[in-house]
């Protein structure tokens, strides 16, 4: 299976602790793979390593090979920033900028990186804010403060925010942990839309929402990626008992 | 039973008391000192008072106006001089200072933010006065590396308040490091900024110590840099220490300017505090022009 993202024998650290084990898997273009496993298996690191915001935390590193359309982006000679700027991340807690307006929150990478076209800033609001399926609810006060919306609003704010700078992959950190079903489900819907343009990896604790969107599933356990395949085989069908027992219920 | 509940109300009750008692004991030299500067600075002060220089015993006219000019020149160059290097050195031991050097760095800031203030004088003594004299640089300069330590302080904990996820939100979208510490990170911590600043600037306002040594003093309306100036904190050691009468009561009255504009430094720095969240940039153009325009 050629992926969007690849990787390759990938391992992460937070100082002694191993947290993810040797990791190769594949992630296709233009569908959502999910990643699922009990609290502390490393789901969240896995993914923080696909845009190299692992490194980020004091004491963290990775070993091993991340590919993005064929280039590792481990390479010394790659640019953690202008991965970043390809992979973009949404956080399990919303955090827009608080000093900031929902105008500005959604332009925020444009305008930290340079960018001063008004016009330009403009329709990438309007396009990002109707992508997030946000656009409706807010456009008649974009100049309120970004953490004046709701939970759920504040988290399709930091998915325009991050489709603002126009990504190919985007990346979530269980995106609805701190949502109620309604922002949840709305999250999803959006999801679904997006795929068609992004590559989508989310990381949740939840299994429903795992079968619900997802069309791959990796589960992971103890740092180490137990099972990766279809949704649908995944679910209906795991090929480890592992897995078996994590989506029966019966541990985790 | 009932007398072990009856004890230790006993107990509770002389226990608060004597924390009161200790509270206004302790009020005592506070309230005292501001009415005695009150009642006897209030006296000396007229607008001839806050608009004329220093002059000798006797000479009809006498005022502070050349120390609160002098005073504000030497806050303002302090303030140069030593807010930058004292925000960047806040900026560096929050931001990137997670090393053997980093803190390195904190510890000495602790140890100079002690320093005694004499001390830094005769550091800026040796080190600029006998080479061009007594002179408003050389009291800056003293001010401002007692300013350092004290702003580097604060900034520090004011950055380090700002949460982490707001970082990771900016790097995330491939910005920088460094725009990410200017333009996210400083942003949101600016209120603690300023506060910092403000607190150092009313520390340095009322040294004198290092002032006897470094800018000395002068009667004269004096603002050059490499010239010896006058400052408010010299006026009221000069003249207290003076065997006049009129002298004695500028010194009150100066006690009196110095001490009102300290505290409504401190006053700013409060009300700055408590409206934390408040300052944020407004889009420039409102939306609604803009998207009218285009869309």
């Amino acid at each position: 299976m050629e992926g969007k993202i690849v990787t390759e024998r990938l391992n992460a650290f937070f100082g002694e602790v191993h947290a993810v084990k040797n990791i190769n898997m594949s992630i296709p273009a233009n569908a959502i793979t999910a990643i699922i496993g009990p609290s502390g298996c490393g789901k969240s690191t896995l993914i923080r390593c696909l845009n190299r915001m692992h490194e980020v935390v004091r004491g963290a590193r990775a070993a091993g090979k991340v590919y993005l359309d064929g280039e590792d982006i481990y390479d010394p000679e790659t640019d953690p920033v202008e991965v970043r700027r390809k992979v973009g991340m949404v956080f399990q807690k919303p955090n827009p900028f608080p000093t900031m307006s929902i105008y500005d929150n959604v332009v925020a990478g444009q305008r930290l990186n340079g960018e001063k076209d008004w016009k330009k800033l403009d329709e990438t609001v309007e396009r990002s804010l109707k992508l997030a399926a946000l656009w409706d609810e807010v456009k008649d006060h974009l100049d309120a403060s970004g953490v004046s919306i709701s939970g759920g609003q504040q988290q399709r704010l930091c998915i325009a925010r991050a489709l603002a700078v126009e990504p190919e992959v985007l990346l979530l950190d269980e995106p609805c942990s701190a949502l109620d079903p309604i922002a949840t489900a709305k999250i999803e819907d959006l999801l679904f839309d997006l795929k068609d343009k992004y590559t989508i990896a989310i990381v949740t604790h939840n299994m429903q929402q795992a079968a619900r969107i997802a069309d791959f599933t990796a589960f992971m356990y103890m740092g180490e990626l137990i099972e990766f395949g279809e949704t649908k085989k995944l679910f209906e069908n795991p090929v480890e008992e592992l897995t078996e027992k994590y989506i029966t219920g019966r541990f985790g | 039973m009932r007398s072990y509940r009856s004890r230790r109300k006993w107990k509770n009750r002389i226990a608060s008391l004597l924390a009161l008692v200790c509270v206004l004991v302790a009020l005592v030299p506070l309230v005292s000192i501001l009415m005695e500067v009150v009642s006897r600075g209030a006296p000396a002060i007229d607008w001839a008072f806050l608009t004329e220089r220093t002059k000798s015993s006797g000479a009809p006219d006498s005022g502070i106006g050349n120390a609160i000019l002098g005073s504000l020149l030497l806050v303002m160059w302090a303030s140069l001089i030593g807010l930058p290097f004292g925000i960047l050195t806040g900026v560096y031991v929050s931001e990137y200072g997670d090393n053997w050097f980093g803190r390195t760095v904190r510890f000495f800031n602790d140890i100079l933010a002690n320093f005694p203030s004499v001390v830094i004088g005769l550091f800026a003594y040796s080190l600029i006065v006998t080479v061009i004299g007594f002179s408003l640089i050389s009291g800056a300069f003293a001010l401002a590396i007692i300013m350092i330590p004290i702003v580097a302080n604060t900034t520090e904990d004011a950055l380090r308040m700002v949460p982490n996820s707001l970082r990771e939100a900016s790097l995330a979208l491939g910005v920088p490091r460094w725009r990410t510490v200017l333009k996210v990170i400083i942003s949101n911590g600016r209120s603690g900024l300023v506060t910092g600043a403000l607190l150092a600037i009313a520390r340095v306002a009322g040294e004198t110590a290092p002032l006897i040594l470094t800018s000395f003093g002068n009667n004269f309306w004096e603002t050059g840099l490499t010239e010896p100036v006058a400052a408010l904190p010299l006026v009221i050691f000069r003249n207290a220490m003076s065997p006049y009468a009129d002298l004695q009561e500028q010194a009150w009255g100066a006690a009196l300017v110095l001490i009102t504009m300290v505290l409504s430094l401190n006053v700013v720095v409060r009300l700055l505090t408590r409206k934390r969240m408040k300052l944020y940039k407004a889009v420039k153009k409102t939306w609604k022009e803009r998207l009218s325009l285009n869309v």
